[in-house]
């Protein structure tokens, strides 16, 4: 297996960092060698977020754990228009796997920029396999519009090669215990809005 | 046992296997979670010092008192800390002593890219630098040894890249924690001139002795050379090694430099030696470039890579090899989404009354900076930790008693502990009727929520005494202090106005928690009455992130929104309703 690379991008709050920190942890359970990238700080505070997963055989060593132009197998946006920012790191015939949710960014709400209409359908035009869910109605389905991260990691386990067990193993370790069923509802709920 | 390390993290594990008892630290992105990992082991003594300065003192006397030591800091955090390192270079050590500093190319979280290879040169202080956890862990090791067998602090240089990164690393068993036994030195340890001189001498033959050291790649374990193809050779250290490495693969050969601090000299020259073409690919200022220069070998390094923000394995590829990926993008115009402050974020109420007062506001390092972007843009300046205060001080005795009246400071309460009480202290002293404003949000905001000398907490969460600011003011000469909540507008602007209009130095305590800590009980979400919104966009005004527009009418997201009701206070209508 050749390195794989895997994009989230979303909004400072939105909690894409819990969602690499699991994604890399069902990445070394399943014994790949496993980079993971993370903004911290500035950025955090409703900014425009990015985190790099990057992973491989454990013979084919990562080099890099960031993503660059051109690079990415999949861009998993928690936001329509950072999966729309992004598209420049998307490998040609490459997967964006995205929230529908809007959030408008402050130049929109000052009114100094528009938020462009139509986003999945511009980003299918331009040849990325789109797969969209409405993470926000799934996770308050789940109980709490924070599961947001874990609902959108389960659409995107939908189309990585790592077994259930791994991910149930992963959810149950890597979330405090009295959100291990909010956690696990979402994730489900996820994993099955992909098929 | 292979373990998934976040960089700052691994170093963290490398600290408690070498045996560290003490740790001191300041917070500054991308360093601090190599404290607040260090915290969490019982065997480590670990805490948030007031500032780098101190943090880098107290790990000296740490070490001359027979532990071993660390303190760790972001890239301008080094400046604060950099009077006791110069010296503590010549003082040398009992126990090992590293200083591990963070920099932060791209400055994602700092306000300017300063290379921090130019104190470790400037203070003769070998560094090292790891390129991904597994080397963050082993390096950390290292560094104790190396700082024991030449008597001498060690830096430790970390890059965004690598402190915020997660990648495998070896666990290991602690060792090297036995206190050692303390010995009156006054020739070796108390720096008046006439020892200082002959310890200068012990230093600059101690580079010499770690010269050798770096030469040998066999010994060392810290530089080493892959030779692959003859054709492209490339000289790089840390993060930069891992770009090349993914741009070039087995296209180039590499001499890869641990030690960024003494450079070697022969092991530069016989790579050169051995390949076609050299490149030196270094983030930042040229400093290896400019050493194989000076060597007489000939390198291409920022004639062809820039000296401004971060590379990548792309820039790598277009830079050596001229290949560049394909792209798609969109037509449409994307719009930035530059960070903001929070949901009833406290700092918001204060901001907007600047603004609507039409202040000169001096500003400072913390979220609040955020107070300069759109659309409250009420800050004039920010430099650097504590700046605002003594800034201000200065444009005012500049300015005179009009510009006091119009003018104020603006300081978290984290950063006035860190170097505003010095600056407070000068206004005190020297007698400006300045205003500052202390934003006290009962945490350190900015770099996740660490203790301060504030909040009655230590870093390993014991209840300790809390500076009482309005007490702290008092003693040092400042006769005007007012506490107000942030949250009332109303009064916010009142004691703004007086306290502009009067003629001695005042401090207005802005207090109320940082709405993201757990502590803090949030309210239910407001709402606008679409009847009664007349779609006039003064609540916007404010630049929170849970109020947009939508056909005409203010609307809040009930996702973001926190209930603090301070837009409500700027309704004239009544349409924004609990």
């Amino acid at each position: 297996m050749s390195v794989k690379s895997i994009l989230i991008v979303g909004v400072g709050g939105q909690g894409t960092l819990l969602a690499s920190k699991l994604l890399g942890a069902a990445l070394v359970a399943k014994g790949l060698d496993v980079k993971v990238s993370e903004v911290h700080g500035m950025s955090q505070r409703g900014g425009s977020v990015i985190t790099y997963v990057r992973y491989g055989d454990a013979g084919e060593k990562v080099a890099s754990p960031i993503i660059d132009a051109g690079e990415a197998d999949v861009i998993l946006s928690f936001e329509q228009l950072e999966a729309a920012r992004y598209l420049p790191y998307l490998k040609q015939g490459g997967a964006i796997v995205t929230n529908t949710q809007r959030i408008d960014p402050m130049p929109v709400i000052t009114g100094a920029a528009v938020y462009p209409e139509a986003i999945t359908d511009k980003l299918s035009a331009k040849g990325a396999k789109v797969i969209a869910a409405d993470a926000l109605s799934l996770a308050e389905e789940a109980g709490s519009v924070k599961a947001v991260n874990v609902v959108l990691l389960g659409v995107l386990s939908a189309h990585l090669d790592i077994e259930e067990s791994v991910w149930n193993e992963v959810i149950e370790t890597g979330v405090p215990a009295r959100f291990k069923e909010l956690n696990q509802k979402a994730f489900a709920l996820g994993r099955k809005a992909a098929v | 046992m292979k373990k998934l390390f976040l960089g700052n993290e691994a170093v963290a594990r490398g600290l408690y296997e070498a045996g560290v008892r003490v740790v001191s630290s300041y917070p500054g992105t991308p360093s601090t979670e190599i404290t607040e990992y260090a915290a969490t082991y019982e065997d480590i003594y670990a805490e948030w010092a007031p500032n780098e300065k101190v943090a880098a003192e107290v790990a000296c006397g740490a070490s001359l008192g027979g532990a071993r030591a660390f303190c760790g800091m972001k890239h301008v955090g080094l400046n604060v800390a950099a009077d006791p390192i110069f010296t503590a270079s010549y003082v040398g050590v009992n126990a090992g002593l590293v200083i591990g500093v963070a920099d932060d190319p791209g400055m994602h979280s700092s306000q300017n890219e300063q290379d921090s290879r130019h104190h470790a040169i400037a203070s003769k202080i070998m560094m090292l630098e790891p390129s991904d956890s597994a080397e963050a862990l082993e390096f950390t090791k290292k560094a104790y040894e190396l700082s024991e067998r030449f008597n001498t602090p060690v830096m430790l240089r970390m890059c965004t890249r690598v402190a915020h990164s997660r990648s495998l690393a070896e666990i290991g068993e602690r060792s090297g924690d036995e206190l050692k036994p303390y010995e009156k030195n006054p020739a070796g340890h108390v720096m008046l001139p006439a020892f200082a001189r002959g310890k200068h001498v012990v230093v600059e033959r101690r580079t010499l002795e770690q010269i050798e050291f770096a030469e040998d790649i066999e010994f060392n374990g810290l530089n080493r050379v892959e030779m692959n193809s003859d054709e492209i050779g490339v000289i790089a250290a840390g993060i930069n090694y891992c770009y090349a490495k993914e741009a070039l693969g087995d296209k180039a050969s590499y001499l890869k430099l641990g030690i960024v601090n003494p450079l070697p000299v022969k092991l530069i020259k016989d790579f050169a030696a051995k390949v076609k073409k050299l490149y030196v690919i270094e983030e930042l200022d040229p400093i290896i470039e400019n050493h194989c220069k000076a060597l007489g070998v000939e390198v291409i390094g920022k004639d062809l890579f820039p000296m401004c923000g971060e590379f990548s394995q792309g820039l790598v590829k277009k830079l050596v090899l001229g290949e560049e990926a394909v792209t798609a993008k969109l037509e449409d115009e994307i719009p930035a989404r530059p960070p903001a402050m929070c949901s009833g974020c406290p700092h918001r109420g204060v901001f907007y009354t600047l603004k609507k007062l039409k202040l000169t506001v001096s500003g400072d390092i913390g979220c609040y900076t955020l107070g300069a972007a759109a659309p409250l843009g009420a800050m004039d300046w920010c430099i650097c930790m504590g700046a605002s205060v003594s800034a201000l001080h200065g444009f005012n005795k500049a300015r005179g008693a009009e510009s006091e009246s119009k003018s104020v400071a603006v300081i978290g309460d984290s950063t006035f502990m860190h170097s505003g009480i010095n600056s407070l202290v000068d206004i005190a002293y020297n007698r400006s009727a300045s205003v500052v404003i202390i934003l006290d949000n009962s945490i350190t905001g900015m770099t996740g929520h660490q203790q301060n000398p504030t909040t009655g907490v230590t870093l390993k969460g014991d209840v300790t005494a809390a500076v009482s600011l309005e007490k702290l003011c008092d003693a040092i000469g400042i006769s005007r202090v007012r506490v107000v909540d942030p949250y009332d507008l109303a009064a916010m602007e009142a004691t703004l106005k007086e306290e502009l209009a009067a003629d001695q130095p005042s401090v207005i305590i802005s207090r109320r928690p940082c709405v993201l800590l757990k502590s803090v009980k949030t309210a239910p979400p407001v709402k606008v009455n679409a009847d009664k919104c007349k779609g006039c966009k003064v609540c916007m005004g404010m630049g929170c992130p849970s109020i947009s527009f939508r056909d005409g009418k203010a609307h809040i997201d009930n996702t973001l929104c926190v209930g603090c009701g301070v837009c409500a206070q700027l309704c004239k209508f009544d349409a924004i309703e609990k």
